[in-house]
């Protein structure tokens, strides 16, 4: 009698723990009208936000079937790391296959990777993984300074309203999301050759130097910038230990 | 049976003295051991203990347990009455090493310009300073409590100190800029500390003659739906009725005089304008600098000085065009237009190229019949009603005081006094934020109207309104960082007339005064040489290849241009140095050698310059073939050693040159003449192009 108890009991107990966890029905979303076989970006990759600000443009994906169709009422979900929030979250694809949501990223300055999901016919789930970069304060102020100074020959894109001289140089400036190369130059090196300019490091003296015109925690402000849009992503080497 | 059961447990306890005592002092003690207790298994020992077992495992343990202590921390600022105690739970925000520690309470703080000694947490974050538990601290439970400050607006705290536009604070700036370009300082009134008000910077046109210069119809749709009209409007959709909109156009149309001379009659065309002529007039005359028309893609290019054209031709009466064309002063005296001195043949010519720019749609559907006085009296009463002489001059009503709420304090508005929506977060930002997003959601007999703003607008304009707080009002003087004091500098005489005719303060600023579109002319007489500035008015060039806002030609006649050029050589001269001290030529030929050789080498100026067209390919900065004629020897000279002293903030990076290279240098630069005087053709000729400087 009491074993029977017992294990009755422990039954109800772990019919209570499932109805706790979280829902594990496959999550395809209600009723989708339509399905894709990919997803794909249509626009808001790739931007520089502000930390916990939601994002300047919109994030835009779109559905297509195996023909790259656009599909119209596909669902798609969106999701990111903590403290990413969408607005809206899901919802189907509009007329034009597209679907439209504004994102805004989390407290701490780096780079997120969001997902955009949509399930296919069979159930099988699809998705667009997107790179966003948060900035806080300190990259704040660097992005601010490279748009006033660096990227008028850093910035491989010209444009009538924001001229870049990227083309004309003969030597080649390296854009800051050159990680390949950035990446491998210390922290030193860079606080060198922007505050003394090419010359410094033995590079070109069309890089001039800006040590007298940005202080030094502006400079500081612009390496940590240049760190944060790095692709690759940087990684500082080695142990980093607190500074006085 | 109850009594006698009470009865015997007092008997138990307390029957014999002895153990009456024994037990007294069991209680007691045990009293005695809650605070003790309370203590040792508090929120912030436990976080204290987790942060010790974070360390432990860390390459740098032995140097952050030197740096921690245990125990509780407080912060105490009387000045700014903060009495934190953030620090005892958030240990490791000082620890550079724990930058990738994502966990919280153990981030470290990202650099900021401040430290917490200075100014404390909730100064920035908000919250309750002195609470030692995760609940009380974060979020709020009575009324006069703060909750914290989502991360997306904490920009807003740096507002509370600093009112001028700080480099890292771009939201905070973006939405200030917006208050003040949107019109909302129009209704709501928003002081600052020293009791000033922000003041509008939109211009929203008078309508007292507004029946010379459109239709009813076009009122009728544009208040309907501005942006059906032009996508860029300002103005916002006040969501009327069609009957309401009715009333109004025919209120604004009946109540309007007729100004004399803001209107002429277009010369019946002998021959039909050429649209092409009347394109390039519209190119060569750089409207597009201020103006903007949207293309087939739909986007929208140019500038937001003025009004966006692209149905222009639905809105304007052709007579009217054609007189604020000749002279826009005359319809509105204040205008940021210039007064070009059009011949009557081209105001024809583009005015036959704005009135095809026209969209039949936008009026297809309109038709009113004759106003009645019942409408006309109704419109009046829905203009008093909704304020619109708030923001455009009406004759016969009064511009209202006090029309909306005053928002001088909305940051610190308790969220008590707040009326919710079904389903929103009961905070303010949340509030705020929505109101914004959609104020007649709150209540359908609400003035505001809608507007237009993207999230990331919205964003903004909350952090702008979160930043006024009570503490704003009350910083001690010491702490707060006013913003400049707004310039009201009006140039003297004939010439400061032509300036204004010119609108020369709608692209450049002198003395703290106008746009940034173009270079400051603050100092000008001392930078440029009587005779280059003579011909650049004459016939405007470019000095930066790249720019696709320019100079436009005013076609002013030639005593004007001396007029102008006397004020210019004469007033705006910098106290710093003598405009003549240094010669314009007869430097040694060695010295001019050397210092071309420090052009193309040590200073590698070619990258940012062009001297020689064929070489080189610089296309940041003004280009220099003519250098020679342009500025003076002695402005190249001081330039040189420190740009940012002549005009502050500009991109040149200063070189911490010696005199011996700034001479060399200007000694080249003063041979440079570039050939002959310019000429009409060289406008399109010469790729070097203007001066339009930043």
């Amino acid at each position: 009698m009491k074993k029977r108890e017992i294990i009755f009991g422990a039954a109800a107990f772990v019919v209570l723990l499932s109805g706790c966890a979280r829902k594990s029905a496959p999550a395809s979303g209600p009723a989708a009208a339509a399905f894709g076989a990919a997803i794909v970006e249509s626009s808001g990759g790739k931007q520089i936000g502000a930390t916990g600000a939601t994002l300047g443009q919109p994030v835009v994906v779109q559905v297509n079937d195996d023909q790259g169709t656009a599909v119209t009422g596909a669902h798609v979900e969106f999701s990111g790391p903590e403290g990413v929030t969408f607005d809206p979250a899901a919802g189907v694809t509009d007329s034009s296959g597209q679907l439209t949501t504004n994102v805004s990223l989390g407290p701490m300055a780096g780079r997120y990777q969001i997902t955009a999901s949509t399930f296919t016919k069979a159930q099988k789930k699809v998705d667009l993984k997107l790179d966003e970069i948060a900035l806080g304060y300190q990259q704040e102020v660097g992005y601010q300074l490279d748009d006033k100074y660096c990227s008028r020959c850093h910035n491989p894109e010209s444009t009538p309203e924001k001229v870049s001289n990227y083309d004309n140089l003969e030597v080649k400036p390296h854009p800051f999301t050159e990680g390949d190369t950035l990446n491998k130059m210390t922290d030193a090196d860079l606080l060198a050759i922007i505050s003394h300019g090419g010359p410094a490091l033995n590079k070109s003296a069309a890089m001039p130097p800006y040590g007298y015109t940005l202080s030094k925690s502006e400079i500081q402000a612009l390496i940590s910038y240049i760190r944060i849009v790095s692709d690759p992503p940087f990684q500082a080497s080695g142990m980093v230990y607190a500074q006085k | 049976m109850q009594s006698s059961g009470n009865n015997s447990l007092w008997k138990t306890l307390f029957g014999d003295p002895i153990r009456a005592f024994g037990v007294v002092s069991v209680l007691l003690l045990i009293s005695l051991a809650i605070a003790p207790a309370k203590n040792y298994f508090s929120e912030w020992r436990h976080y204290q203990h987790q942060y010790l077992k974070l360390i432990r495992g860390r390459g740098d343990a032995v140097t952050l347990q030197r740096h921690f202590d245990g125990g509780i921390h407080q912060i105490w600022l009387p000045e700014i009455n903060a009495v934190d105690r953030c620090t005892t739970c958030h240990v490791g925000l000082k620890e550079a090493s724990l930058s990738d520690v994502s966990t919280q309470p153990f981030r470290r703080h990202p650099t900021i310009p401040h430290t917490s000694e200075q100014f404390g947490c909730v100064m920035c974050h908000r919250g309750q300073g002195a609470a030692t538990t995760v609940e009380e601290a974060h979020r709020s439970t009575l009324a006069w409590e703060q909750p914290i400050l989502p991360a997306r607006y904490v920009e807003s705290s740096c507002g509370q100190c600093h009112h001028t536009a700080l480099t890292g604070t771009p939201q905070l700036n973006a939405g200030r800029e917006l208050l003040a370009r949107a019109g909302c300082v129009r209704c709501h009134t928003i002081k600052a500390q020293d009791g000033s008000t922000m003041k509008a910077t939109d211009d929203p046109p008078s309508l007292s003659h507004i029946a010379d210069k459109t239709t009813r119809e076009w009122i009728y749709a544009w208040l309907k739906d501005p942006q059906a009209y032009a996508v860029t409007a300002g103005m916002p959709n006040f969501k009327l009725t069609d009957n309401d909109a009715r009333d109004i156009s025919a209120f604004l149309i009946s109540n309007s005089t007729p100004l004399p001379g803001d209107t002429v009659t277009v010369a019946a065309a002998g021959k039909a304008p050429d649209p092409t002529a009347g394109a390039s007039l519209y190119g060569e005359s750089f409207c597009a600098s201020c103006h903007a028309v949207q293309n087939a893609a739909g986007n929208v290019v140019g500038g937001n000085v003025g009004p966006e054209l692209t149905r222009v031709g639905s809105k304007v009466r052709p007579e009217w065009l054609q007189a604020w064309l000749k002279n826009p002063r005359i319809y509105d005296p204040e205008t940021a237009m210039p007064h070009y001195r059009l011949s009557d043949e081209q105001v024809t010519m583009l005015n036959g190229f704005l009135k095809a720019k026209a969209d039949a749609d936008l009026l297809a559907n309109v038709h009113l019949d004759a106003a009645t006085p019942d409408q006309i009296a109704h419109g009046k009463l829905l203009v008093t009603e909704y304020g619109c002489a708030s923001c455009h001059e009406i004759s016969g009503i009064k511009k209202p005081e006090n029309f909306a709420p005053e928002l001088t304090r909305v940051g610190s508005k308790p969220v008590t006094q707040l009326v919710f929506l079904p389903g929103m977060q009961h905070t303010l930002p949340d509030y705020l934020s929505n109101k914004i997003r959609q104020p007649r959601a709150f209540g359908s007999a609400l003035k505001m109207p809608q507007y237009n703003f993207t999230p990331a607008q919205i964003d903004s304009l909350t952090t702008a309104l979160l930043s006024l707080t009570d503490r704003s009002q009350t910083l001690p003087m010491s702490l707060a960082i006013a913003a400049p004091a707004a310039s009201h500098y009006q140039p003297a005489g004939k010439a400061g007339q032509l300036i204004n005719d010119l609108g020369c303060f709608s692209c450049h600023a002198i003395n703290g005064r106008g746009g940034d579109m173009a270079p400051d002319l603050t100092w000008e007489g001392s930078s440029v040489q009587r005779q280059w500035l003579t011909e650049f008015l004459k016939n405007p060039n470019t000095l930066r290849p790249a720019l696709i806002r320019r100079m436009p030609k005013f076609n002013l006649s030639d005593s004007e241009i001396n007029e102008l050029t006397d004020y210019i050589m004469t007033v705006y001269q910098t106290p710093a140095f003598d405009r003549d001290s240094m010669p314009q030529a007869g430097y040694p030929a060695a010295q001019v050698e050397q210092g071309k050789q420090l052009f193309y080498s040590k200073y590698a100026c070619q990258a940012c310059h062009i001297i020689d067209t064929k070489t080189d390919k610089g296309y940041v900065g003004p280009t220099l073939t003519q250098v020679g004629s342009r500025l003076t020897a002695a402005w190249m000279y001081h330039w040189l050693k420190n740009p940012q002293a002549l005009r502050p903030g500009t991109v040149e990076p200063n070189r911490n040159m010696s005199d011996e290279d700034a001479q060399a240098l200007t000694a080249y630069m003063t041979t440079l003449k570039g050939g002959k005087p310019t000429t009409k053709a060289s406008v399109h000729a010469m790729p070097a192009t203007l001066e339009a400087k930043k």
